[in-house]
């Protein structure tokens, strides 16, 4: 119950007119700054962090933590319009919300996706103002060996879940771990597959590639179609939200499960992106409808959403409560915090009280303002479509070079924008799915840096992905959704023949 | 057309007079001045730039703005050789860690700190030996006990990255006390300190700032300071304990030494008034109130040194990483 009364205090604290306004304004900067592709969420807020120095270290947070809300919806418009996700948990909402987009649904889908963004967020933050003390520690069982359990689950249901041939999802993964693999390997700090090449530095960056790949190679196949930009017939209507609003409750079911997962993602910290690809693969195989996954699928916008949001949100609570940031905006609030002389840690919540529940009211508030501001705009976004393609699509490439350009101001990164393009138009064409790549591109380094961690640990020894319930509960899970097919064919093959 | 000449020459004559008397004056930047960080968002050095970039506005230091940017590829090379490239250009600083030494020397990257202009050592960051509280060695005898007792290997050391700060401290016990720990990279300090307190490593040589909030959780227990003496802070930060109140590794028989230098450089041909711009800037920023909160909250050492004793001293230390290194085999093959 002190937990109740400390939230009403915060909300107290966050309802004051100053922070009102503050974070309108954060929410409407983060929506700017999760529509350009690049300028992602942690460049915006470490770009705004010293304007935030003069003000108190609560509206400071409120309004840095709007922004972050702001770049988590702004996301998806980019995603759903134009296939272009601006944030790497933003991949999977493309799959079923391009496509509708295209069919002239595109306001059906900007709706759902921003009502599963708060659904998710709300379910995150109500966690966390019940079960702080409980989930907080949870992640300090995950070492190297969990987190690589995590992120072989995210692969496996990716793959074993997939529609496309096997082999060509294996062989597109592979590409993204080879893609993966440049740059400074940090295990041993020596550089791999760079030839010498200064730019080659930093390997591969995910949005480079995405930005290439989906924006760009979008662009390339609609001029080869004829110009001819589909989606124009969009109607743009605020009554298209109340008729989403009314659809919306039968995927109960998908957005409870994506909850979870986001939650549960969000807190190990695995982060958003594995969050929403496993919650998009589990929705493929458990929905009704889930052979139509890919081709316009309301559910397929759901699932990803919630998901990535509900992580998104319960991140922070790793981040206050460990010190360990769940994303990388996640990493530069933290730095926020130390420079306004908050420590994150067990303690912050015991001495900064007033802090900790105004930050967790804002998350309430902010989310809520969020989806007002957000939902009254999805006329205007979706009207953009309406624009010919003849001017929309060289404002897109500019907007994609700049996009480009912000993650490390290097003209380098634009021209290899460039070629991901071409490289994703080659491989639409030739029917290769463009999602395992981008997923082991995101994933492929991150997952390698824990396999080889554990194993350092362990002494070289594979046992220890067996070595507690935990992990080995998680490795099964795996493996079940690698063979999932296989699974799923003997079980019907040993009923036929016992009928 | 001879009174036009004329005027052209007047003109001339009367701008190459501005200059020079331009050049007699202090030099300022003219355009937004980019402060380079050579490691990732939300680590030490981008904390430190962060803080100073606002302070910088927050007091109204300078009349251009300064503009953090991270260029962390391969162990922080980007940003070194962006900075060994922009020869000339007065309008880029960068902030510099042991990576300075580490990346040249291990990944072998056309690089050495004499490219770049040395501005100004603005302090030392120090290194503590920490444990997990509920394990039972409260002092560094005990520790060293336990290590040598366990099979060789089988001891955990956590660290942030490869062939940097944390590794050459660690192979430096291993030498002191004659003995072998595995040692495992982690992305960032705050993920180390955070292994250490889910016991999924055994010991870490975290930085003060990482390490402090759990301290004060009563999670993680520090055992030693890899300092000449230890450090100067005495306000009590858990169970009565102060900074001030950990001993010396040296002094516990643990002979190891190492400090991490946060310093300023600039771009290669810099002239004097723009390096005396910069010093002055963050003599300025030094004395600021939130710095002096910065430097306790992490328990810098607060040594200040430019101009010749500043290059000495990064000599010196150049030397001392080569060295050490070396012995480690950590240089790279080519």
């Amino acid at each position: 119950m002190e937990e109740l009364a400390n939230l009403f205090h915060g909300f107290a604290v966050a309802l004051q007119p100053y922070n009102i306004m503050l974070m309108v304004i954060g929410i409407t900067l983060g929506v700017i700054i999760g529509v350009l592709p690049g300028l992602g969420g942690a460049n915006g807020v470490a770009i705004l962090l010293p304007l935030t120095f003069s003000m108190p270290p609560t509206s400071a947070i409120i309004m840095l933590s709007c922004i972050y809300w702001g770049a988590l919806f702004g996301g998806a418009i980019t995603s759903i319009l134009f296939n272009i996700p601006g944030e790497p948990w933003s991949v999977a909402t493309t799959f079923d919300g391009f496509p509708m987009a295209q069919q002239g649904r595109p306001g059906e889908a900007l709706t759902a996706a921003f009502t599963s963004s708060f659904v998710g967020a709300l379910f995150a933050v109500i966690m966390i103002t019940l079960v702080a003390p409980l989930v907080a520690g949870f992640a300090l069982r995950f070492g190297p060996a969990e987190k690589f359990a995590v992120y072989f689950l995210a692969f496996c249901s990716f793959v074993g879940l997939s529609k496309e041939p096997p082999f060509k999802t294996i062989a597109a993964m592979m590409m993204g771990f080879a893609l993966a693999a440049v740059g400074l390997d940090s295990i041993t700090g020596q550089l791999r597959l760079t030839f010498g090449v200064t730019e080659l530095l930093n390997g591969f960056d995910f949005l480079i590639a995405v930005i290439g790949l989906f924006g760009i190679g979008e662009i390339l196949l609609t001029m080869e179609e004829g110009l001819a930009f589909r989606g124009g017939s969009a109607t743009i209507n605020l009554r298209v939200v109340l008729q989403t609003w009314r659809e919306l409750p039968a995927y109960w079911m998908t957005s409870l499960r994506s909850c979870l997962i986001g939650c549960w993602m969000g807190v190990t910290p695995a982060g958003a992106t594995p969050a929403s690809f496993m919650s998009y693969g589990i929705a493929k195989r458990l929905a009704r409808r889930g052979n139509n996954f890919g081709k316009g699928e309301i559910e397929g916008v759901i699932a990803p959403e919630t998901a990535a949001h509900a992580a998104g949100t319960s991140a922070l609570l790793p981040m206050l409560s460990l010190g360990v940031p769940g994303s990388p905006t996640a990493a530069v609030l933290l730095g926020g915090l130390l420079i306004w002389g908050l420590q994150p840690g067990p303690m912050l919540f015991v001495e900064q009280k007033e802090f900790v529940w105004g930050l967790i009211a804002s998350m309430y508030l902010g989310n809520l303002a969020g989806l007002i501001v957000v939902l009254t705009c999805v006329p205007i976004f979706a009207a953009i479509l309406r624009v010919p393609f003849g001017i929309i699509a060289p404002l897109i490439l500019v907007l994609c070079a700049i996009g480009a350009y912000s993650v490390h101001n290097s003209t380098f990164d634009v021209m290899l924008m460039l070629v991901f393009g071409v490289l994703g138009y080659l491989l639409k064409k030739c029917n290769y799915p463009l999602a395992p790549l981008v997923l082991a591109i995101v994933l492929g380094d991150k997952a390698e840096e824990a396999f080889r961690q554990s194993l350092l640990g362990s002494q070289g020894s594979l046992g220890v992905f067996f070595s507690n319930g935990l992990v080995s509960t998680i490795m099964a899970l795996g493996l079940v959704a690698l063979f999932w097919s296989a699974i799923q064919e003997g079980y019907s093959r040993l009923r036929t023949s016992l009928a | 057309m001879k009174p036009f000449v004329v005027n052209v020459a007047l003109a001339a004559i009367a701008m190459s007079c501005a200059s020079s008397t331009a050049s007699r004056a202090v030099w300022e930047p003219v355009r937004p001045v980019e402060f380079i960080v050579p490691a990732g968002t939300g680590g030490g050095a981008d904390q430190m730039a962060r803080t100073i970039q606002g302070i910088v506005t927050k007091h109204n230091l300078m009349k251009q703005p300064l503009v953090v940017i991270n260029k962390a590829g391969g162990a922080g090379g980007e940003g070194f050789l962006d900075v060994k490239t922009s020869s000339g250009n007065p309008h880029k600083i960068i902030i510099t860690l042991s990576n300075l030494f580490t990346t040249p020397l291990a990944t072998g990257i056309p690089f050495n700190w004499k490219d770049l202009t040395p501005v100004a050592m603005l302090a030392l960051d120090e290194f503590v030996l920490w444990v997990n509280a509920e394990k039972p060695y409260s002092s560094v005898k005990d520790y060293i006990d336990a290590v040598k007792k366990a099979p060789s290997g089988s001891f955990k050391m956590g660290g942030t990255g490869s062939k940097q700060e944390d590794q050459i401290i660690t192979v430096g016990i291993e030498k002191a006390i004659d003995t072998k720990f595995t040692y495992i990279p982690y992305k960032g300090g705050g993920e180390v300190a955070v292994q250490l307190v889910g016991n999924h490593v055994d010991s870490t040589v975290n930085n003060p700032i990482e390490a402090v909030a759990q301290w004060r959780g009563g999670k993680l227990r520090p055992l030693c300071v890899f300092d000449a003496q230890p450090m100067a802070y005495d306000e009590p930060i858990a169970d009565g304990k102060a900074w001030k109140d950990i001993p010396t590794c040296k002094s516990q028989g643990l002979a190891m030494e190492y400090l991490m230098l946060r310093g300023i450089f600039m771009s290669p041909k810099a002239t004097k008034d723009q390096i005396e711009y910069y010093v002055e800037l963050f003599k300025k920023v030094r004395a600021t109130p939130e710095w002096q909160e910065f430097m306790k909250n992490g328990a810098f050492n607060t040594t200040f040194l430019t101009g010749a004793d500043y290059a000495r001293w990064v000599e010196a230390e150049e030397k001392r990483h080569e060295g050490l290194m070396k012995e480690a085999g950590f240089l790279a093959s080519h």
